[in-house]
């Protein structure tokens, strides 16, 4: 589904990807790990098509399509979804109006006529209950106000409306206590499927105790450095990333 | 890359002409340019006038003469040259139509442009309608409807023929001849606008509007508008206006007086669309405009506005609080981008007791543009607990535009309650990116951020004005985010 060969990414001409491979198939789910500042969301933006950041080299396909090219919007028509770390507020945008237009930005850019209004609240309505989203919260304004909780939940809900290919989860552990981390990965593990794939970048094993990774990948200096399956998860988790940092530099 | 830019945005949007910007080859009849009392006179009389009204002009005139163009509000621009205006320009089919099938047909061709057929206003809307055109009222739907429920709603100009009486005891009492520089010669040389009565007790069954639009080179417009609600009515009035893209600036001097006699209640919005100049500044409406409303007890005024267009816009519809208990409100959204200039805002005169006004303004700013909000609240010693709550929203958009806010505050009256909040905000790089993750393009997510940043005021407008008001602010600021 997403092929990255030898991915370099700078920003303001600094490097901070350098030379990333990773192959996601369907049905995979994988988790990104690694010490702060190696580049993790570098790399989820990087995929996501954020305009800051120039490809140097190298190539990202899509199914089988470049997609270095394509803008961010377009991107995420072919399915690519990114959970952000910290979501941004659009004041006076409800939940439900936010969705309503993304939806309907994605169903015309497909040539599709806009989701009648009854199967739009159908959907809301099956989505919020999966994830367990008091209604009310989805006529507040988007991100405003809402707390770390929250504002994770309602990544995922996004996720659970835009039924992605491959979802990025970009630190969507941080800021949540046990009872939200529980509900949010029930709800990744509801929507996960043979055919779409997950990316998890996490700084620490606990998420991936709920949400099962298939393949763990270290990224240290903008490179993966080691793969694993999900014990290098509980490895690292013991051991910190120290014994990775000297082995690379040995 | 090949993908659509901001930059590739914004050049669309410098070569994007204004939508409105046509001009109808209607025979005119114009006056020559030049003011004096000669030209106010034949104003005057070509329109048939009272002996009372020509002199109630020469008196504006008079005092217009000895006013100097104020210079206090936050804008720059090449004053006009008020002896190179033309004050008169009528399109030239007369005597006023009897029905719509009388109209010239090249001035229906424009309003089909304009996207409103008269025709379909009449049958569809249930929107009564007043058309003006240069300075001349051309067409007034509806009018027989109304009729049945006592109410008035005809030109002004008709109004002086057929209801000299209650203009004469209306007009100039909210905004006196000598107000301001602009309200005078308004005063001296206005030659339409609209005039609405509802009588004691009626509720208005449908909303009034008005449309404005300036066609001739070289003329001014001058409408004055006159509404009068008398005790317990209650009417709801909508105003829009357009103008061709021209290369030199054209002078707009409305004045709008609304009278609300006790327990009766006006809501007037108004979405103004003038043409704004082209992307170099060059061009463009000069929109001076004194609007003012007078409460009585129990009275309630509403003002909403939606200000997209006008090279430079100096307008703060007011209230006057003078009855107990009576309430004002402003709404106002304002967007400038290019070289526009807005200095916009109210003013809250609280004379009664237990007044309450409400002033909520959202200012948005892009490309080199001005925006200034400019309001007073007013608390006269008399005004025992007086409320008050102004909120002064700017949104920027871009680097080189400035907002910038002015309130005054005179609060005579220890038991007055004044609260202010204002908040400024940039659209960011951010913001515009979570959107497009979510398969948003950037210039819808402009529109959706804008229209969230202005929902408290565009919730204000009736439903009709609110979709076209949408429609308007993202075509103001289509790709205006650098």
């Amino acid at each position: 589904m997403l092929k990255i060969e030898n991915l370099h990414a700078s920003v303001e001409d600094k490097a901070i990807l350098r030379g990333i491979n990773l192959e996601v198939k369907a049905g995979e789910v994988h988790a990104i790990m690694g010490p702060n500042g190696s580049g993790k969301s570098t790399l989820a933006s990087v995929i996501a098509g954020k305009e800051e950041y120039e490809v140097t080299e190298g190539d990202i396909t899509f199914n089988g399509e470049d997609i270095h090219e394509l803008a961010a919007e377009e991107r995420a028509h072919k399915g690519v979804f990114l959970s952000f770390q910290y979501p941004v507020e659009i004041p006076g945008v409800s939940v439900t109006n936010f969705m309503k237009t993304a939806i309907n930005e994605t169903r015309k850019a497909k040539g599709l006529e806009d989701m009648p209004a009854k199967d739009m609240l159908k959907l809301i309505r099956e989505k919020s209950e999966l994830l367990e989203i008091d209604r009310k919260f989805l006529s507040r304004s988007l991100n405003e106000g809402f707390s770390g909780g929250e504002k994770k939940r309602n990544e995922i809900f996004q996720m659970a409306m835009l039924e992605p290919k491959l979802a990025i989860l970009d630190e969507t552990d941080s800021g949540l206590d046990i009872d939200a981390l529980r509900i949010v990965a029930n709800g990744v593990n509801k929507l996960k499927s043979k055919d779409n794939a997950v990316i998890v970048i996490t700084h620490y094993q606990r998420l991936l105790d709920y949400i099962v990774p298939d393949f763990v990948h270290v990224l240290y200096n903008g490179r993966i450095v080691k793969s694993g399956g999900k014990e290098l998860a509980h490895e690292l988790e013991e051991k910190g990333y120290d014994w990775i940092k000297e082995e690379v530099n040995a | 890359m090949n993908k659509y830019t901001e930059d590739d945005l914004r050049e669309e949007l410098k070569t994007k002409e204004y939508e409105y910007g046509f001009y109808t080859d209607i025979e005119s009849d114009t006056f020559p340019v030049g003011l004096n009392e000669d030209i106010v006179r034949a104003i005057s009389h070509r329109k048939e006038e009272p002996e009372w009204m020509t002199e109630w002009r020469l008196e504006a005139f008079r005092a217009w003469e000895k006013m100097i163009e104020p210079e206090w509000a936050n804008v720059h621009y090449t004053k006009p040259d008020f002896q190179a205006i033309s004050y008169y320009s009528a399109p030239n089919s007369k005597p006023k139509y009897n029905s719509l099938d009388e109209v010239d047909p090249e001035l229906l061709a424009t309003f089909a442009k304009l996207g409103i057929s008269l025709d379909e206003q009449k049958k569809l809307s249930g929107v009564a309608m007043d058309v003006v055109v240069d300075s001349v009222s051309v067409a007034t739907t509806f009018k027989k409807t109304l009729g049945e429920k006592g109410i008035i709603f005809c030109s002004i100009s008709e109004a002086l023929r057929e209801h000299p009486d209650l203009v004469k005891k209306y007009i100039g009492t909210v905004v006196p001849q000598k107000d301001n520089f602009y309200a005078a010669l308004n005063s001296a040389v206005f030659s339409d606008g609209s005039f609405c009565y509802i009588p004691k007790g009626v509720k208005c069954p449908m909303e009034l509007s008005t449309y404005f639009r300036i066609n001739q080179a070289g003329t001014g417009q001058f409408e004055r508008t006159l509404v009068i609600a008398d005790e317990g009515s209650y009417v709801s009035y909508l105003e829009g206006c357009t103008a061709p893209s021209r290369d030199e600036n054209q002078l707009h001097a409305a004045v709008v007086e609304l009278i609300a006699l006790d327990d009766a209640e006006i809501k007037y919005s108004t979405v103004q669309n003038w043409y704004p100049g082209n992307a170099e500044g060059k061009g463009g409406v000069f929109n001076f405009v004194t609007k003012r409303g007078l409460c009585e007890k129990n009275a309630k005024i509403s003002w909403t506005q939606v200000e997209t267009g006008s090279a430079v816009t100096w307008k703060y519809p007011s209230c006057v609080l003078k009855g107990d208990n009576s309430v004002g409100e402003f709404y106002s959204i304002a967007v400038t981008n290019n070289y526009q200039q807005a200095d916009t805002g109210t003013k809250m005169i609280h004379l009664g007791k237990n007044t309450k006004s409400t002033i909520i303004s959202k200012g948005i700013s892009a490309g080199k543009s001005q925006n200034s909000y400019r309001g007073l609240v007013k608390i006269s010693p008399n005004a025992d607990n007086a409320r008050n709550f102004s909120q002064c929203d700017s949104l920027l958009m871009g680097n080189e535009c400035g907002a910038h806010t002015f309130p005054y505050i005179e609060a005579k009256n220890k038991s007055a309650k004044i609260e202010h909040e204002a908040t400024t905000s940039k659209i960011g790089e951010d913001q515009i990116f979570y959107c497009n993750q979510r398969g948003i393009d950037t210039e819808k997510a402009i529109a959706l951020i804008v229209n969230g940043f202005s929902k408290e005021v565009l919730n204000k407008l009736p439903m009709e004005f609110a979709v076209e008001a949408q429609k308007l602010l993202e075509i103001s600021l289509e790709g205006s985010v650098g």
